[in-house]
């Protein structure tokens, strides 16, 4: 067996614990002091990253590609930490991060990056990244990139991959908590990764110091992707407004709280 | 002039499904907003035969046929979804966002060069125009949108409209062929439960029960008891058919070799980088109430925690009644009174 290819698609998003609104800007709807904001690879993108990292260690041959798109500053703060978990190589994208940007400018910015990789072999490509990103949220970036590779074998929202040669057996998540299984018969493939099962690895500083040294050539090299709202209008942008009355509830016996809830519980 | 198709698929029951009627509810109104005719464009094995059933008034109904077209793949999902986009001419692509169509509709609006916009909570037609309403950032804000890009494919969140009333109408139904189907390199095998001890995922289910990681932490006694805590869970959700969630540092145990609850898995998840689900009540349990893990409770519409902590995230405007108590305490009570 000749490796996996595996490419992997990962942007930035605040970190999570940020409170967020929204201001609209000259090029449409954006996050105030959005420059200032902490990120963090877009959560599910890293989980994919961890998956392909594991995978690659698992099939000799194989290699890793990290594709991502943000403030080249920006992208270099994150990779900071982001280097220290993994092996693989970046290729960077310098353009906006925000979640209003079209998501078919993105598809194709990231589709041509991944064209222009020496080196890649196609038919070994597993083209990874998350399920929908913690910004846009919308689930459908990684299929347009696929499309866009020609990728006719897609997948979305995997949790488990496991490989015998070159077939993937994989897991899907669908309704009702339940898992769709499927086979396919080789790369190439795009697995759009939700959790998956890997916890997230520790910070090596070694594999970081190593990493940094392809890293900063390569955001050196970042093109400049100019990005915008693409055909899409925006009218109101705004911050839900829903800050309950909460009655807080001491002192009450676990009996009568239990007698509350199940009435409650039956109500309507 | 708008032409609205909706585009859907038969179930492995061979049946609708209801998130599918919900969406042709949705297609229904936006054609009679737009002055559009509706098109109905079918995907399954015996498509033609479930067309009448979706009671919905079309001017044509379009359907892709055959064994191959009964499984959940991708590449037969596009090719078909594709083939039923040209054929019906649509300027407006309308879908429930099942598992199938959410994964294949995105490389088809690329195909036809159209644009997508999914998890849609809202959709309005005013002058003659469409815009839609979305959240970003996980539910954190809310936004309204329109797109003059055609063909512009509007996948709608389930629960958005009542599910079209279901008919034995006995309509006719064009077939649509798929060019160079096939063959098919990925094989659907068939599906499993999440979790080995059964179901806790109801999306229909009136309440949501969410479990924190403080169901496995060291007790008043200075010990943990996550058998306990799996026994008071499991019980509960027996008695009440509620719907399962947990918060992330929870199910992040098992991937960090923590002691876990058995039947709890990455698919229960609520929140950032988890679901969103929709039930009419939540009891949050043992949970702090942090602001990535509520931003999954946006579509939760009566919300009740418990946590021994009187100033967790709950209590600062997140839910409506706080209960300062011991879980464990509290719901081996309600379990008694379910009986």
């Amino acid at each position: 067996m000749a490796g996996f290819h595996i490419v992997v698609c990962g942007g930035m998003v605040p970190d999570p614990l940020q409170s967020l609104e929204p201001v609209v800007g000259p090029d449409g709807p954006a996050l105030k002091n959005e420059a200032m904001l902490p990120m963090v690879l877009d959560p599910w993108a890293a989980h994919s990253l961890y998956e392909a990292a594991h995978l690659a260690a698992h099939a000799p041959g194989s290699k890793v590609w990290l594709v991502s798109l943000g403030p080249k500053a920006r992208l270099q703060q994150l990779m900071m930490s982001i280097a220290q978990k993994v092996s693989f190589e970046l290729v960077a994208l310098d353009g906006a991060a925000g979640g209003f940007s079209d998501a078919y400018e993105i598809a194709r910015a990231l589709a041509e990056a991944i064209e222009g990789i020496p080196d890649l072999d196609r038919t070994r490509l597993l083209l990874f990244g998350g399920c929908a990103s913690a910004a846009r949220d919308a689930g459908v970036t990684m299929s347009m990139v696929a499309e866009r590779l020609g990728l006719t074998e897609q997948f979305l929202g995997v949790d488990m991959l496991e490989t015998d040669g070159d077939r993937l057996r994989i897991k899907e998540r669908v309704e009702g908590g339940r898992y769709r299984i499927s086979e396919c018969d080789a790369p190439p493939a795009m697995l759009a990764w939700a959790t998956g099962t890997l916890p997230i690895p520790p910070n090596n500083p070694q594999l970081g110091m190593q990493n940094m040294r392809s890293i900063m050539p390569a955001l050196a090299r970042a093109k400049s992707i100019p990005l915008g709202s693409g055909d899409v209008a925006f009218g109101a942008v705004e911050r839900p407004v829903q800050r309950r009355e909460t009655r807080v509830v001491k002192d009450m016996p676990p009996e009568d709280i239990a007698r509350e809830i199940v009435a409650w519980m039956r109500e309507g | 002039m708008e032409r609205v198709l909706l585009l859907a698929h038969v179930e492995s029951s061979g049946e609708i499904g209801k998130t599918t009627r919900e969406a042709a509810q949705g297609a229904a109104e936006i054609a009679r907003g737009l002055g559009a005719e509706l098109v109905v464009g079918l995907i399954g094995a015996r498509a033609e035969t479930q067309a009448g059933t979706l009671g919905v008034d079309a001017a044509a109904f379009l359907a892709v046929s055959g064994d191959e077209f009964d499984e959940a793949r991708y590449a037969s999902d596009a090719a078909a979804s594709t083939a039923l986009v040209k054929a019906s001419e649509a300027t407006v692509v309308i879908a429930g966002a099942t598992s199938r169509l959410s994964r294949a509709l995105p490389g088809v609006a690329q195909r036809v060069d159209g644009r997508i916009t999914t998890h849609v909570t809202g959709a309005e037609v005013d002058g003659g125009q469409l815009s839609i309403e979305r959240w970003y950032y996980r539910q954190r804000m809310k936004a309204t949108l329109t797109s003059p890009r055609r063909p512009w494919f509007v996948i709608f969140a389930p629960g958005i409209y009542g599910p079209a009333p279901a008919s034995d109408e006995a309509v006719t139904c064009r077939a649509i062929g798929v060019p160079a189907a096939g063959p098919w390199r990925t094989r659907v095998i068939g599906e499993d439960a999440g979790s080995s001890e059964g179901q806790t995922i109801r999306p229909d289910a009136t309440l949501l029960f969410v479990a924190g990681a403080g169901w496995t932490k060291k007790q008043g006694d200075g010990a943990s008891h996550v058998p306990e805590a799996a026994e008071l869970i499991r019980g509960f959700l027996d008695r009440s058919q509620a719907s399962l969630g947990s918060s992330k540092s929870l199910v992040d145990q098992s991937s960090e070799g923590g002691d876990v609850i058995p039947f709890m898995t990455h698919l229960n998840q609520v929140g950032q980088t988890g679901a969103t689900p929709r039930h009419p009540k939540g009891l949050s349990t043992c949970c702090h109430g942090e602001e990535p893990h509520v931003v999954g409770w946006r579509f939760v519409t009566e919300r009740r925690a418990v946590n021994l902590d009187a100033n967790c995230g709950w209590a600062r405007g997140k839910a409506d009644v706080v209960y300062v108590a011991d879980a464990f305490e509290v719901m081996k009570r309600v379990n008694e009174l379910l009986g």
